[in-house]
């Protein structure tokens, strides 16, 4: 995806005195980038956690909506971070993020592995049982892991794509 | 030393990581992955530690919960970090960053150590604790501390590397 409104988009931000301010303060990316994989960090051991437990593989001694009650904050308390962390990291080099395939690869990703907490959520909503996920949960939950691995080197190869 | 490094630099692996550009970014993806498990996880027994979540769950539970993880995830961490250093051994052995990223690591190391023999011995006595001890308290303190700036450092090292010539 590279149409010209995109690219008019890209343009104007570069345009911008925020723009102007990343660009010549050279501490502002690699700072604004570790605040970003802090973050990312809580998403994956709170993604990890929840998925190995839906799977059946780790933390059986409790049932899965205790499991998804309390890791399921380390995604959403980090997704606004990640925003935000993101979206200066897109102000400062616009071209280099939004027209990359990398990174529009990576948006879509986050958007599924969303959907999937999201429906883990009203899944297990009230459902207090030990029962083991049924199969269907169990193919999302290693498609979710699957995104997420793939949201972190999507995010990596913006670098390089 | 610096034939030491010129040895390392010119190990099979990491003549293959420099030869193939799409390797470099593979390794170094894996790394991130391994490095925010790492991290991830540590944090969430650190916070228990300090006494800012979890007040309700045994500190012996958590730890036995999340270590496993920690550590499958820091023996990755420490393989792929190995080989992105072999790959640029001599540029990565100059850099301030790199320098002071493994120092942190060290520390991070002793900081375990005094824990697991020293304060955290009884830990499984603590279970009806809410807020332990105060060392426990500032373990994890330095523990999170340290890691938080091994993940500042880390992401720096890239943004500082300079080329260093093979050549002697």
């Amino acid at each position: 995806m590279q149409n010209s409104a995109l690219l008019h988009f890209c343009y104007y931000l570069e345009s911008t005195s925020l723009n102007a301010t990343i660009q010549d303060h050279f501490w502002i990316v690699p700072t604004i980038q570790s605040l970003h994989i802090l973050a990312i960090a809580s998403v994956l051991v709170g993604a990890l956690l929840i998925n190995l437990r839906i799977l059946g593989i780790h933390g059986q001694s409790e049932p899965i909506t205790t499991v998804i009650a309390r890791y399921q904050t380390l995604i959403w308390v980090a997704l606004p971070v990640l925003l935000i962390t993101g979206s200066i990291m897109i102000v400062g080099e616009p071209a280099r993020s939004l027209t990359n395939p990398a990174f529009q690869l990576k948006m879509l990703m986050l958007l599924i592995a969303i959907l999937i907490t999201l429906h883990f959520q009203r899944n297990w909503h009230n459902n207090h049982s030990y029962a083991q996920a049924d199969i269907g949960n169990r193919l999302l939950s290693i498609a979710s892991l699957a995104l997420w691995i793939g949201i972190v080197a999507a995010g990596r190869w913006i670098a390089y794509a | 030393m610096n034939d030491i490094l010129i040895f390392i630099y010119s190990n099979p692996i990491a003549e293959t990581i420099r030869e193939n550009e799409f390797l470099f970014p593979w390794v170094e993806t894996l790394h991130v992955l391994a490095v925010t498990l790492v991290i991830g996880s540590i944090a969430l027994v650190d916070l228990r530690l300090i006494g800012i979540r979890a007040l309700n769950r045994p500190i012996s539970n958590i730890s036995k919960e999340l270590l496993p993880i920690t550590w499958m995830a820091f023996l990755i961490a420490a393989i792929t970090g190995t080989i992105l250093f072999t790959s640029n051994a001599m540029s990565y052995s100059q850099n301030f960053y790199f320098l002071v990223k493994m120092i942190l690591l060290g520390l991070a190391g002793v900081n375990m150590m005094c824990f697991q023999f020293i304060i955290g011995k009884n830990i499984d006595s603590w279970n009806h604790y809410q807020q332990l001890p105060t060392s426990a308290r500032l373990s994890g303190a330095i523990s999170l501390a340290l890691w938080v700036s091994i993940i500042f450092f880390g992401r720096w090292i890239g943004f500082t590397l300079e080329p260093v010539l093979a050549v002697s």
